[in-house]
């Protein structure tokens, strides 16, 4: 199954590298990156693959949360079907 | 693949404008819980609601996690009491609403709704017991929910039933007056209820159900009013679209959440219910979306048409978003747990006669209001026939979840606290209705050619 990560924060440098390191750990492979910064704020969306993934979602979920308090932003995983029911028929 | 545009719509609507899920509702039938002796019939019913519905918390949270969205409210509805219980040698069904309690504690539900009774036509001995347990069973315990329906559009109104509700609310009223009678907000006069509705109070799992059902309520009206800012000032077409589009997608997440919950219970899905349902949050209210659309305060001339538009709209973009359609469908108008109706009342811009012009065109009825503690109980009965009416002859649901607010007048604010909110209370036409409603009897079934 697929997820998606969302991060919303002040920008600062490691963000990125705070988030694909623990995925890495987390044997989350990475398919896709989006990343825009306005007027100092980041704003990263990520679509990963979880089938691989050594812990469980929620497991994942709180450690992402705990990541995201460590660099300063909020950090979400959400299964991809809430995207897709609402926007594809 | 799924756009960043999408995604970030979807999170803005759920983390700006309160998109969740209202309620996920199981529906138990307690037809095989059947026992002439009331001590076995309760454990019986404590055991099928507390196996059933053990997992259903534990699974909405875990959907709740999953998919990023809330999901506010936990719910179970069981088959009406009135029914269920109606083979038990007793001569009170008070211990029938102590067991639903400790059951919906127990598996950690906030209301279990079913303590009800069908007497459209007429009551069985089980339903006038019933209805006369509904003033105590609701001041002696916190999570049970009653209904009582008093009239179909093919049976007609049973006047006597609407007449004893009257007495009914008032003694509610009463026996919960500590707490702002409190009781009465637990309470549903219905004509025409549905069988699959997942919102409480009224909730029942009809006899034509299955014998477990999971329902989904949806909501959302702070993304209907944020999407109609974007709209604003554009002509009707433009907002009735924007509205139809809001509708399904809020739908489509009802949906997917629903099939989630259905499969991970075991349960078969029943029905979204595409209800705009607010709370007393701001942006999280009906009456603001009818001051985006044009209008000064939700009461102004205009606001019947608004709400009209607003209903038949989300359905007609609900209804393709999901398989199975049902419950009340449409937008709700309680006062007491919307912060625009509130405030339109207290500005005096919506009367009780408004608001039960607009009971005309949205789905269920007079919703939460506070009345002053004084009023007679046949005029009570007397707004449950005309809401009933309105029902009757418009072929929908109408209902009446009325507060008589003991010791408190005119002007006064009553407080029920969380998702029941609060409500000024609001004037009620002096007049008396009471050798109306002291006819008794049965109103017949309207005719239902010559439609004008």
């Amino acid at each position: 199954m697929k997820g998606i990560i969302t991060v919303l924060g002040n920008d600062r440098v490691g963000i990125i590298a705070g988030v694909c390191s623990h995925l890495a750990e987390s044997n989350v492979n990475i398919l896709d990156i989006s990343q825009t910064i306005v007027k100092g704020f980041f704003n990263m969306v990520m679509i990963v693959d979880l089938d691989a993934c050594n812990t469980s979602f929620e497991g994942l979920a709180d450690d992402l949360g705990k990541v995201g308090e460590s660099l300063g932003v909020a950090i979400k995983i959400q299964h991809e079907d809430i995207f897709n029911t609402m926007h594809r028929i | 693949m799924i756009s960043r545009m999408e995604i970030l719509e979807t999170n803005k609507m759920i983390e700006e404008s309160r998109l969740d899920v209202r309620t996920i509702t199981m529906g138990i039938s307690l037809l095989d819980c059947a026992d002439s002796d009331i001590d076995r019939f309760n454990e019986n019913i404590y055991k099928k609601i507390t196996t059933y519905a053990k997992d259903l918390v534990k699974v909405g949270n875990a959907l709740e996690r999953q998919f990023g969205i809330p999901i506010v409210n936990k719910r179970i509805s069981v088959t009406p009491i009135a029914i269920a219980a109606a083979g038990c040698k007793t001569d009170s069904y008070v211990s029938v609403a102590k067991t639903l309690d400790r059951a919906a504690k127990d598996v950690g539900v906030n209301f279990i709704g079913g303590f009800s009774a069908l007497v459209q036509k007429g009551a069985t001995p089980s339903d006038n017991l019933l209805i006369e347990s509904i003033p105590e069973a609701l001041s002696v315990t916190e999570r049970v929910c009653a209904s009582v329906n008093i009239g179909t559009s093919r049976n007609g109104l049973n006047m006597d039933a609407v007449k004893r509700m009257g007495e009914i609310i008032l003694d509610t009223a009463e026996r919960t007056k500590e707490v702002d009678s409190l009781g009465c907000a637990k309470l549903v006069v219905f004509c025409n209820a549905v069988e699959d509705n997942p919102f409480m109070a009224g909730a029942f799992h009809g006899v034509g159900e299955k014998d477990c059902v999971i329902n989904v309520g949806v909501s959302g009206p702070g993304v209907v009013k944020s999407a109609l800012e974007n709209v604003r000032g554009k002509d009707f077409e433009t907002l009735c679209e924007t509205v139809k589009r809001t509708a399904f997608k809020i739908t489509r997440v009802g949906q997917l959440i629903a099939q989630e919950a259905s499969k991970r219970l075991n349960v078969p899905f029943g029905i979204i219910d595409l209800s705009l349902a607010p709370t007393p949050e701001i942006g999280d209210s009906i009456a603001e979306i009818f001051q985006e659309m044009g209008l000064e305060h939700a009461g102004a001339p205009g606001t019947t048409a608004a709400l009209a538009i607003l209903n038949d709209n989300v359905k007609k973009g609900g209804v393709m978003a999901s398989s199975y359609v049902g419950g009340l469908s449409g937008a709700f108008i309680p006062v007491s747990e919307d912060h625009g109706m509130i405030e339109a009342v207290k500005t005096g811009a919506l009367t009780l006669e408004k608001l039960e012009a607009m009971t005309c065109v949205c789905s269920v009825g007079l919703d939460m209001i506070a009345i002053p503690g004084s009023t007679p109980a046949s005029t009570i009965s007397g707004i449950i026939a005309d809401e009933a009416a309105i029902g009757m002859v418009n072929n929908k649901t109408t209902a009446v979840r009325i507060i008589p607010v003991i010791g408190k007048g005119i002007g006064e604010v009553a407080e029920f606290g969380g998702l029941l909110g609060f409500a000024p209370i609001m004037p009620v036409n002096g007049f008396s209705c009471e050798a109306f409603v002291n006819r008794g009897g049965r109103i017949p079934a309207p005719i239902h050619s010559f439609k004008n």
